[in-house]
């Protein structure tokens, strides 16, 4: 019977209601639109440092993070690849030379990131192959071939077909130089990666660096990504002697935008819900006020403080979860369209680009943030109806019934 | 006859704005079960605050309310609704219904408040409509009710949970001449077949020339308390 009276009291003033249920609607689809669009944007991010940058997990020498020197290497090619066992979640994996170095060409140079790449195995590992925008890929069988920016390619006047010259300092601290032809020119939504790293063959870059058979880096991409901390914990047991970082390790801006991301949610629908609040004790101090000998003619009859509690605490949740329902599903449909369609801030293209982000924006939403948004807006709902009923509750009957 | 309430040198003094107001002055009541008795006087004679005290809507300053036994000025306030809930009922001169409910649910609600089962409700609530003559308005809300209809209601809600006595506050005040009678008819024979023990606070003299008690107060006192035989 409480719930039927509160329910009916909600709708009395429907007007009055109507203005709630709208707010909380539009409130909440706004809310979800924008946790959806900065969810979508650091998933997005999170996806292209994994899948074309870091990987999930890489392997290096405990002083190739300070050094970045051809000494520090993790020992023969495939060595470090026949250690790991089978049972680990690994869905792919590559061996790579990393160091930096210069590349020159008559009109200029610019200092440079050489990455020593398996051009099959990288294939499904950074997915280059994909971001060539003029020329080819690495053609099985060739030499000497070089894959560079579309930054790079314009600082330094190249394009495909051109020579370029890499210089670095080798495994012995000598310097070492090489000439490679340009076969293509790749972009990506990362304009600080398209200046300043090149790619080579395995094979070249262990002649340019003298490896004599060696890599100083081994990336993996595992079949999961909540895997990633038991298997970084197995591989730091298994690989004695060498460094095992995760992807958040290796990029910690990308750690600080995983962990705000739920902040980032709450502060979004915190000044959302709090201006909603502000309506919500309005119009129910108004509907307490109006009904104050009522309500004291409801306590004169017997009906307990914790029951009038309850009825202004139920008609706050009806008001609100009335509104849910209309906010949550168009918000959610706004979200999937988006998701398929995506966002296009092409015109915040370089801005966006020289921050490493894509400008086609995706919204998505998990079912968990979705769950703490109905969950805020319950909250919200019981937070504003204590202020009006602890008004309620505070009625004399016999002065209630004089008003 | 036995005694339901026993109201005991009982003061009340409002203080408006630092002027006294002596709303009840050493007020002693001594009420018998099936009793029919109007509370009459000017307005701010204290009528309507002596009925607060007998409901325990409201706390004399001194003094005290004895009903069925129980001084109902000592008890918590928890256990005091709890009491008006099984042991009084009101019938008040507006305001009395949830607008929300209708006729029949109204009635129900002192009863679920109660936690009577079901079956009992249905049972009681059909037989108190139809003892009000409204069995055929049951589903209907106040507002598709007349002054009076909604004060016949009122009534059966009043003795829906079978109290010990009940306090109407003006019940007629907004009501036209028939609907008057027909309520007050309504009263006088629940009063007479039922021993429903009523006590009126009231201008009207429908009502007065009714009762077979009629207690006078001015100024916070009884000045008169007579008894006829009707």
């Amino acid at each position: 019977m409480l719930f039927k009276v509160a329910w009916r009291n909600v709708w009395r003033n429907r007007s009055r209601s109507m203005v709630i249920v709208v707010s909380v609607a539009i409130g909440l689809w706004a809310g979800i639109f924008m946790v959806g669009f900065y969810h979508g944007m650091i998933s997005q991010r999170i996806r292209s440092v994994i899948e074309r940058e870091s990987s999930h997990i890489q392997i290096h020498h405990p002083s190739f993070a300070d050094e970045h020197d051809l000494r520090y290497d993790i020992g023969p090619r495939d060595s470090v690849l026949q250690m790991l066992q089978k049972g680990l979640p690994i869905l792919r994996s590559a061996q790579r030379i990393v160091c930096h170095g210069m590349a020159a060409t008559a009109s200029g140079s610019s200092g440079v990131r050489i990455n020593g790449i398996d051009p099959a195995a990288e294939a499904g590992i950074i997915g280059l192959s994909g971001d060539v925008d003029t020329g080819s890929y690495f053609n099985a069988g060739g030499k000497h071939d070089v894959l560079i920016g579309s930054r790079l390619a314009r600082k330094l006047g190249l394009s495909v077909g051109r020579k370029l010259v890499l210089t670095t300092e080798d495994r012995k601290g000598e310097l070492s130089s090489g000439a490679f032809r340009v076969v293509g020119v790749f972009r990506t939504v990362n304009a600080s990666h398209d200046e300043t790293d090149v790619y080579i063959r395995l094979a070249d870059a262990d002649a340019l660096g003298s490896m004599e058979g060696r890599v100083n880096e081994a990336a993996l991409l595992l079949t999961d990504d909540r895997a990633v901390d038991t298997t970084a914990a197995a591989l730091v047991g298994l690989l004695q002697g060498l460094e095992v970082r995760k992807w958040t390790e290796i990029n910690p801006e990308m750690q600080l935008l995983v962990s705000t991301n739920n902040q980032v949610l709450v502060i979004f629908m915190g000044i959302i819900l709090l201006a909603l609040a502000f309506g919500i004790v309005n119009t129910m101090l108004m509907s307490v006020l109006e009904r104050t000998r009522e309500i004291g003619m409801l306590l004169s009859l017997g009906m307990s403080r914790l029951r009038v509690f309850l009825m202004i605490l139920f008609e706050t949740l009806f008001l609100v979860t009335a509104g849910c329902p209309a906010g949550i599903v168009p918000g959610l449909l706004t979200v999937s369209y988006l998701n398929r369609t995506g966002i296009d801030l092409s015109r915040f293209m370089e801005a966006l680009s020289s921050f490493g982000w894509d400008f086609m924006v995706y919204p998505s939403l998990e079912w968990r943030q979705v769950l703490t948004i109905i969950g805020l807006v319950v909250l919200t709902a019981l937070l504003s109806a204590l202020f009006p009923a602890r008004r309620a509750l505070s009625l004399k009957p016999a002065e209630a019934m004089r008003k | 006859m036995e005694t339901v309430i026993d109201a005991h040198d009982l003061v009340k003094v409002y203080d408006r704005e630092t002027v006294p107001v002596h709303a009840l002055d050493h007020v002693h009541l001594h009420i018998e079960r099936g009793e029919f008795i109007a509370l009459k006087g000017p307005s701010g004679s204290g009528k309507t605050t002596l009925l607060n005290m007998i409901g325990g809507l409201d706390k004399p300053d001194e003094g005290h309310v004895v009903i069925d036994g129980v001084n109902i000025n000592e008890m918590r306030e928890g256990d005091l609704i709890d009491f008006r809930l099984h042991n009084i009922g009101f019938v008040f001169q507006s305001y009395n219904l949830i607008p929300v409910l209708t006729a029949y649910e109204n009635v129900e609600f002192i009863m679920l408040l109660q936690k009577r089962p079901a079956s009992e409700r249905r049972v009681r609530v059909g037989e108190l409509l139809d003892e009000v003559g409204l069995s055929g308005k049951s589903g209907k809300r106040p507002a598709e009710l007349s002054g009076g209809q909604q004060q016949r209601v009122a009534v059966a809600r009043a003795l829906a949970p079978k109290p010990a006595f009940i306090l109407a506050d003006e019940p007629t005040a907004n009501l036209d001449t028939v609907s008057a009678g027909t309520l007050l008819d309504i009263m006088a024979r629940l009063n007479r077949e039922e021993g429903v023990t009523f006590i009126f606070s009231t201008h009207d003299p429908r009502v007065i020339e009714r009762a077979r008690r009629v207690i006078t107060l001015e100024d916070g006192k009884v000045v008169s308390d007579e008894r006829f035989e009707r």
